[in-house]
């Protein structure tokens, strides 16, 4: 009787999750103590795709990005990275943490940061040569960051740091980019030049997953959206998931109404 | 002999050493649980390292000045002395410099030793003979002690625990929450200072008893041991107290019967071994007590994460879910369901379609704040209001809970 | 002063210091950065009860064992500080604290309970070490630096320490990308496959086998001094880490020397005819340079963004 039950209440057997895609999350369950902060969740990402992992705050969402990465112990559950394991496909991700995660008092420059980024290329002990500084200057060019090289990372503002991860990100040349809140506490002039871009990588062909916290901006800036209060509320095209009933859903009657008719109004 | 020491008949000296030890136990035990909240335990490291340039400058000084230089009050003030120096240079580097906190604290701890060993072998070309006993600071020493030094230490004690009792209101507010301590008109910056002070106290006063190397675990061990067995504050605070008392009355006792054990290191001994009972078998936050539990939660999370599957018709994943569900009859080895197996899935898919309504509707806020994808529905709402959700998620009623 | 006297009294306690410093200050750069330092501080506590555990198995005062049961010691404290840490959810500090109070107590207690009066082993030389004892008797002038027979005689903590500091510094070198990037970024290193957590205990581990060695030489309060000391003055001179590193040996060097120096011959200048401990001086050299850092280093202030 389950099987009828479940076609019942609308929660049809998924299809198979195509082996390519970037990003397969299945059965994720992660909790600190005894709370789950992610439970059973279930992700798919569309291969050239931008998504928004939204949700409210302690809704699971850098969880979420943590436990595909391997960096935080999952409960249950597994991810496979274009249809390999994470182990096996390591070398296509690009990882961008929350900025905050780090002590920007840390000895080192800008380019040397962007060097990080090479770290695979260069192993333990290959020398850094000068087409890797090239390369590492083209990535802080496309984030607007040239003029800053040579400075110590203390010395930049929040948005300049925020750059300079994301230009790490793009030394590391990779396919699938996960970020973490890229956009908290930037300014607007960082927020237009790291969407910007985001939207390039995109057209190159680059899939791009984003925990992301502004409503306002989701349908400008991404195409699909993944709805995450510790479950997996909702997952698609913005058209078809980023819906107020989702939104009422996922926030748990936190948003008010009319927060929500106003994201309508600008998706119009 | 043991009795006897710890019932206190062993005469004055040992008595008063005893009782003077159990005091300053106990108030380095309060004391250290402030510091321990206000996440500054290895403060008392820097403290306590710093006092012995000052015990070596006041033996000097008392020399020149004609006196014996081991009058122990002369000695406890340079040692007072110079480890407030030593806590002003670890709040100088921190608030001036970049340089963090343990740094400045490992920086100001090796440097004032390793000036304080300059001294004391400056000391020992002085005079030979007159300077034994100041190598007594760094283990500490009870045995053979001076009437009048004995009553120092127990003097010392009872004051340290006076002033640790009268201030303990305060320093509790401020190290539960020192924003609303401030609201409540203390002055944040002071009491800490006060706490400190108390440290710097207990540690001058325990220096002969305990060493200055050990001394720290007096401070540290006790408040740690406490925080397995409760959650309060206050409560923290007498459990710390009675475990620094019990441990340093005992380590007096001991040490008074058998000379070759040595005060200091019983002390600490018999403070860790409170610790490591704590650690294991503590009811709530103990080793054994998480560990359970926690395989628990994860068999629940797997047989919850199991039965949805099966109720969705998903494949399972995880061979340790489908070893569950087949041990518990609901499910065979290859993973396919068996009729109990379900009928639990049908429930466990009708309770998550359940919670689904009860997070979005706003009626049920204060419910849907308690779903974490475990509890059971019927926990947190009644009979009555289950049945109103069934009504509106409609379909086929009465499933077997 | 003449080779004659200086080669065989001054030069091999000069150079087991500088030695012993450095092999300390380079991975004290690392445990300063990852606010570990008094990581160092518990190691050099832990060692006096596994040179007394080893004493008390092996019935001998012999380098070899006395080495093992040390990094045995400080191998089983990195264990105790974790296992406190993650099973009792209890700070660091406190956990460290903890650790190395209880197991110094414990090699103080079987000190005293076991018959050591009759070989040389006591608290005291654990503590500062006793440098000035580690004489060249065998050297003549300099010219014995190139005379087999008498290089046969260098004091064997000599070759201890250089051994720990070519160990210290291969480890370096090899893990240097991985280490500096796990320092910064520890989620971002995990990506990146890094397995941080061991590349953590490795690290602690390389301290502990300078700790050991310089120990054995020096005592520990030099340990303690030296593992700080130097990396948090060089940190106060640049902004750059492979700056910060080259800083700290400099002052390292020097406060060996300096250290040394003042100890054996500062009290002679002073009208005193006995020299005061050396691994004390050493300690309070690099004190001296810390806060002359702390006052005028042109880095010494925390980094702000400028105002746009």
């Amino acid at each position: 009787m389950s099987l009828e039950l479940a076609a019942n209440m609308g929660a049809a057997p998924k299809a198979e999750i195509p082996s390519d895609s970037p990003l397969a999350i299945r059965g994720m369950t992660v909790s600190y103590g005894q709370k789950p902060v992610v439970f059973s969740v279930d992700m798919t990402v569309a291969e050239g795709s931008m998504t928004a992992i939204i949700g409210p705050n302690g809704a699971g969402k850098s969880t979420l990005l943590k436990a595909a990465l391997g960096i935080v112990q999952p409960l249950a559950g597994q991810a496979l990275v274009y249809g390999k394991s994470l182990k096996a496909a390591r070398h296509r991700i690009a990882y961008v943490p929350q900025r905050a995660s780090v002590d920007w008092d840390f000895p080192t420059r800008v380019i040397d940061v962007v060097l990080m980024g090479l770290y695979r290329e260069l192993g333990l002990l290959r020398r850094i040569r000068p087409h890797h500084i090239e390369k590492a200057r083209a990535c802080l060019e496309r984030v607007g960051m040239t003029d800053f090289a040579d400075r110590q990372i203390g010395q930049l503002s929040g948005g300049q740091q925020q750059r300079v991860f994301l230009a790490r990100a793009l030394a590391q040349e990779a396919d699938l980019y996960l970020l973490d809140e890229p956009f908290a506490g930037v300014d607007a002039a960082t927020e237009k030049a790291i969407i910007d871009v985001l939207k390039s990588l995109r057209s190159e062909g680059k899939t791009v997953v984003a925990v992301h916290h502004d409503l306002t901006t989701v349908r400008s800036y991404f195409d699909r959206v993944f709805l995450i209060n510790t479950r997996k509320m909702a997952e698609g095209t913005v058209d078809d998931a980023f819906t107020s009933d989702n939104l009422n859903q996922t926030y748990g009657g936190r948003l008010a109404t009319g927060q929500i008719d106003q994201l309508e109004l600008t998706a119009g | 002999m043991l009795w006897n020491a710890l019932t206190l008949q062993l005469g004055y000296n040992a008595t008063l050493v005893t009782i003077g030890a159990t005091l300053l136990g106990i108030a380095a035990g309060v004391t250290g649980t402030f510091l321990y909240l206000r996440k500054r335990a290895l403060v008392s490291d820097a403290i306590s390292h710093a006092t012995l340039p000052g015990v070596g400058i006041a033996f000097m000084l008392m020399v020149l000045l004609g006196g014996d230089g081991r009058a122990l009050p002369g000695l406890l003030i340079g040692a007072a002395v110079s480890s407030w120096i030593g806590l002003l240079c670890v709040s100088w580097l921190t608030g001036r410099t970049r340089l963090s906190e343990d740094a400045a604290i490992g920086a100001v701890l090796s440097v004032f030793f390793g000036f304080g060993i300059v001294l004391l072998t400056v000391i020992q070309t002085m005079g030979a003979g007159r300077a034994a006993g100041l190598e007594s600071f760094l283990l500490g020493a009870t045995a053979g002690m001076l009437f009048n030094d004995a009553l120092v230490i127990a003097l010392g004690g009872a004051l340290t625990l006076v002033a640790v009792l009268i201030l303990r209101r305060p320093m509790a507010l401020l190290a539960f929450d020192p924003e609303y301590a401030a609201a409540r008109g203390i002055n944040v910056g002071r009491m800490d200072l006060a706490i400190m002070a108390l440290a710097l106290a207990v540690t001058v006063i325990g220096l002969k008893i305990v060493g200055l190397i050990l001394i720290v675990a007096m401070l540290i061990i006790p408040p740690v041991t406490a925080r397995f067995w409760t959650d309060r504050t206050d409560h923290m605070v007498m459990i710390s107290g009675l475990c620094g008392g019990l441990a340093a009355w005992a380590g007096a006792a001991i040490s008074a019967v058998a000379p070759a054990m040595p005060t200091g290191p019983i002390i600490v001994l018999v403070s860790f071994g409170l610790f490591v009972a704590s650690l294991f078998l503590a009811p709530n936050r103990g080793v054994l007590a998480a560990y359970l539990r926690h395989v628990r939660f994860q068999r629940r999370v797997h047989m919850r994460q199991g039965l949805l599957a099966l109720a969705q018709g998903q494949p399972i994943y995880e061979a340790y879910t489908v070893r569950l569900l087949n041990r518990a009859g609901l499910a065979q080895a290859d993973g396919v369901p068996t009729e109990a197996g379900r009928a639990r899935a049908a429930k466990a898919l009708r309770d998550e379609k359940r919670w689904e309504l009860v997070r979005a509707d706003q009626a049920f806020e204060s419910a849907a704040a308690l779903y974490d994808g475990l509890r059971d529905i019927e926990t947190v709402l009644t009979g009555d209001q289950i049945a109103e959700i069934d009504q509106r998620i409609g379909g086929p009623q009465g499933v077997a809970s | 002063m003449s080779g004659e006297e200086f080669v065989p009294l001054s030069l091999t306690p000069m150079l087991i210091g500088v030695l012993a410093a450095v092999a300390c200050a380079l991975p004290g750069n690392f445990l300063v950065l990852r606010k570990q330092a008094l990581i160092g501080d518990a190691i050099s506590h832990v060692v006096l009860p596994g040179i007394v555990v080893a004493f008390l198995i092996t019935g001998v005062v012999a380098a070899a064992p006395m080495m093992l049961g040390a990094a045995g010691a400080a191998l089983v404290s990195v264990v105790m500080i974790e296992a406190i840490r993650r099973l009792g959810n209890i700070e660091p500090g406190a956990a460290m604290g903890l650790t190395f109070t209880t197991l110094f107590a414990a090699g103080v207690l079987l000190l005293e309970q076991s018959d050591t009066s009759s070989v040389h082993l006591d608290v005291e030389h654990a503590l500062y070490g006793n440098l000035e004892s580690l004489i060249w008797l065998d050297a003549i002038g300099w010219k014995s630096l190139l005379d087999p027979v008498a290089l046969a005689g260098l004091p064997s903590e000599l070759g201890r320490v250089v051994i720990a500091l070519l160990g210290v510094c291969a480890f370096l070198w090899l893990f240097w990308r991985p280490l500096v990037l796990s320092t910064f970024d520890e989620s971002f290193a995990q990506a990146m496959g890094i397995a941080t957590n061991r590349l953590g205990v490795a690290l602690v581990m390389v301290a502990a086998l300078a700790a050991v060695a310089a120990f054995d030489a020096v005592g520990s309060i030099i340990v303690i001094a030296m593992f700080i000391c130097p990396p948090a003055a060089a940190r106060l001179m640049t902004n750059r880490l492979e700056h910060q590193v080259a800083w700290s040996v400099v002052f390292a060097v020097l406060s060996a020397v300096l250290g040394y120096v003042f100890a054996g011959y500062g009290p002679l200048w002073l009208g005193f005819d006995n020299a005061v401990s050396a691994a004390g001086m050493i300690a309070t050299v690099s004190g001296l340079i810390l806060a002359l850092a702390a006052c005028f280093a042109p880095h010494r202030h925390r980094s702000r963004a400028p105002v746009v």
